[in-house]
């Protein structure tokens, strides 16, 4: 299956080890990536903050780009800016009067050919497609799949089967040998842009998710956004410190999750660049903690030895601090 | 102005300019407060989403003027929430993102707004100057947009360290076209836009 790529900006620095990963398994999997030659940033949520025009000409330059290079489908694997590709997409070929202004703008044609792919189209296909026979090392964890705001929504773009609890991630992982938990944050937003400007609100929001994905026994979380993985991986301190509470619970790209049961190494997968270590040989029973969060939806039995690895400072079993403290 | 003239949003009143720009109608919420039952943020801002609606649907200048300084149209993380359960299908996150360019537009922007809208016009500024996003460049104007010097020290190594921070930017090579782009489009941030349901043409393009 050849394919175009949009790395995005983060794959090139923050998120290498998404880039890394995806290349490492593409080859596995039969798909060859080319990469849109001079690909420009998306704008991101700062572009469409502020100036609505920019928000399309950016993404228009690169999608204009990709169909030059005659690239029919083009996987984004940051989910923000494949959100941004299909948004742009989808409101220039509604809109014969935004189209002809925004080429105009961007001195580039602009048909819509090239379709915009998220790496669960392209997973999904995989695993519909022979994944299951090239697993040699099931991944054997109970993993909690958050989707985040972009894979899902707006459901016009996605087209998503299933917004509010969605499917398509948990069928991936399955294919591979993981056993995905039902929780209640999949779609929840982690705090996204605010990872810098708003590190209290990102704290807040992702901590939330991450508490309940341990609530309920998973072993790992898996994303596939690098801004998601920002927030729930590398501000696991600011987390840890407004919940008053340790969480073990690493956080893996999709990609990695998938390059493990197809044998590959922990180095070629950029498993070592994450904050919080990723020990799945040794990951001990599901992390125990009691429910800290009185919008935690639903009661969680304490009844699992808590068991933090060597991230220790575990909470009691049948109270938590952050409830203590918020009461 | 008369009643009618309200309800559809008059091209002199906000939502009706709002409607030109986006083709979003506010008089078709009927506040059931389904967006704010959803929004991560509403706890967090001073006009619940549902109430930045009402805000716009009274057709007093004033409470229109509350909205576009409200603090919770740059709270919006544009997660698509409250768009995807809204009955209505009202698009409140477009709505969101006209009030946020409006309230630049205009220098009404609230106070406590000013490390996001930082943060973004520093995002935005490297990626005029290279055409993709340098990290460390955008790190570094934040902290100087914002005083914000001691942020993230201790992350800093942790990165480098794993190789995650590219210290020197390096701009692609249409970096003079994506630098146009921003050129073209900054002339007009808030003109509306050429839509099927508005009407064209008839924008401040100045």
């Amino acid at each position: 299956m050849k394919i175009g790529f949009f790395p995005g900006c983060s794959l090139e620095g923050s998120s290498r080890e998404y880039n890394e990963s995806l290349h490492a398994i593409a080859p596995l999997l039969g798909v060859e990536l080319t990469e849109v030659p001079d690909w420009n940033c998306c704008g991101a949520s700062a572009a469409h903050s502020l100036n609505h025009k920019l928000a399309l000409a950016l993404p228009a330059r690169s999608l204009a780009l990709a169909e030059k290079s005659g690239l029919d489908e083009l996987l984004v694997p940051c989910s923000a800016c494949y959100s941004r590709l299909a948004i742009t997409r989808h409101e220039l070929l509604e809109n014969d009067a935004l189209r002809s202004e925004i080429t105009k703008i961007i001195e580039l044609p602009f048909t819509g050919r090239t379709k915009v792919l998220s790496v669960l189209d392209v997973f999904g296909r995989c695993a519909s497609n022979g994944l299951k026979d090239k697993v040699r090392t099931p991944f054997g964890q109970k993993v909690a799949c958050y989707y985040g705001c972009y894979l899902t929504r707006p459901e016009k773009i996605t087209t998503c089967a299933r917004p509010e609890d969605p499917r398509e991630m948990d069928d991936i992982v399955k294919v591979v040998g993981a056993e995905p938990i039902n929780w209640a944050f999949k779609v929840e937003c982690c705090g996204a842009g605010f990872s810098v400007s708003r590190l209290d609100t990102v704290a807040e929001l992702s901590g939330r998710i991450v508490h309940d994905a341990a609530a309920r026994g998973a072993q790992a979380i898996v994303v596939a956004c690098p801004m998601c993985h920002t927030n729930l991986d590398l501000r696991r301190d600011s987390i840890e410190r407004t919940r008053q509470q340790k969480y073990a619970l690493p956080v893996l790209y999709i990609s990695q999750v998938i390059g493990l049961a197809l044998g590959l190494g922990e180095r070629q997968l950029g498993l070592h660049r994450h904050h919080v270590p990723v020990r799945l040989g040794s990951v001990a029973p599901a992390n125990s903690v009691a429910p800290a969060n009185s919008r935690c939806p639903t009661p969680v039995a304490a009844d699992v030895p808590a068991a933090l690895g060597s991230a220790g400072a575990s909470p009691s079993p049948g109270g938590s601090p952050a409830q203590e403290k918020e009461a | 102005m008369s009643a009618t003239a309200h309800a559809s949003g008059h091209s002199d009143t906000l939502p009706g300019r709002l409607r030109e720009a986006t083709g979003e109608s506010v008089f078709n919420c009927y506040q059931c407060g389904k967006c704010t039952a959803g929004c991560p943020l509403a706890a967090e801002m001073d006009y619940a989403p549902n109430q930045i609606v009402r805000l716009l649907q009274l057709g007093l200048p004033e409470l229109e003027e509350e909205a576009l300084r409200a603090l919770s149209i740059w709270l919006c993380l544009t997660c698509e929430t409250c768009a995807a359960r809204c009955p209505q299908e009202v698009d409140l996150p477009r709505i969101m993102e006209y009030l946020r360019q409006q309230s630049l537009a205009r220098g009404v922007v609230h106070p406590k707004a000013k490390d996001i809208l930082a943060f973004h016009e520093a995002f935005l500024a490297t990626i005029k100057r290279g055409g993709r996003l340098h990290e460390v460049g955008l790190i570094s104007s934040y902290k100087l947009k914002t005083g914000h010097f001691f942020q993230d020290v201790l992350l800093a190594p942790k990165l480098f360290f794993r190789g995650k921070l590219k210290p020197l930017p390096h701009a692609i090579p249409g970096q003079a076209d994506v630098a146009r782009i921003f050129d073209r489009t900054d002339r007009a941030p808030d003109a509306p836009l050429p839509h099927g349901r508005g009407s064209e043409g008839q924008g401040n393009h100045t």
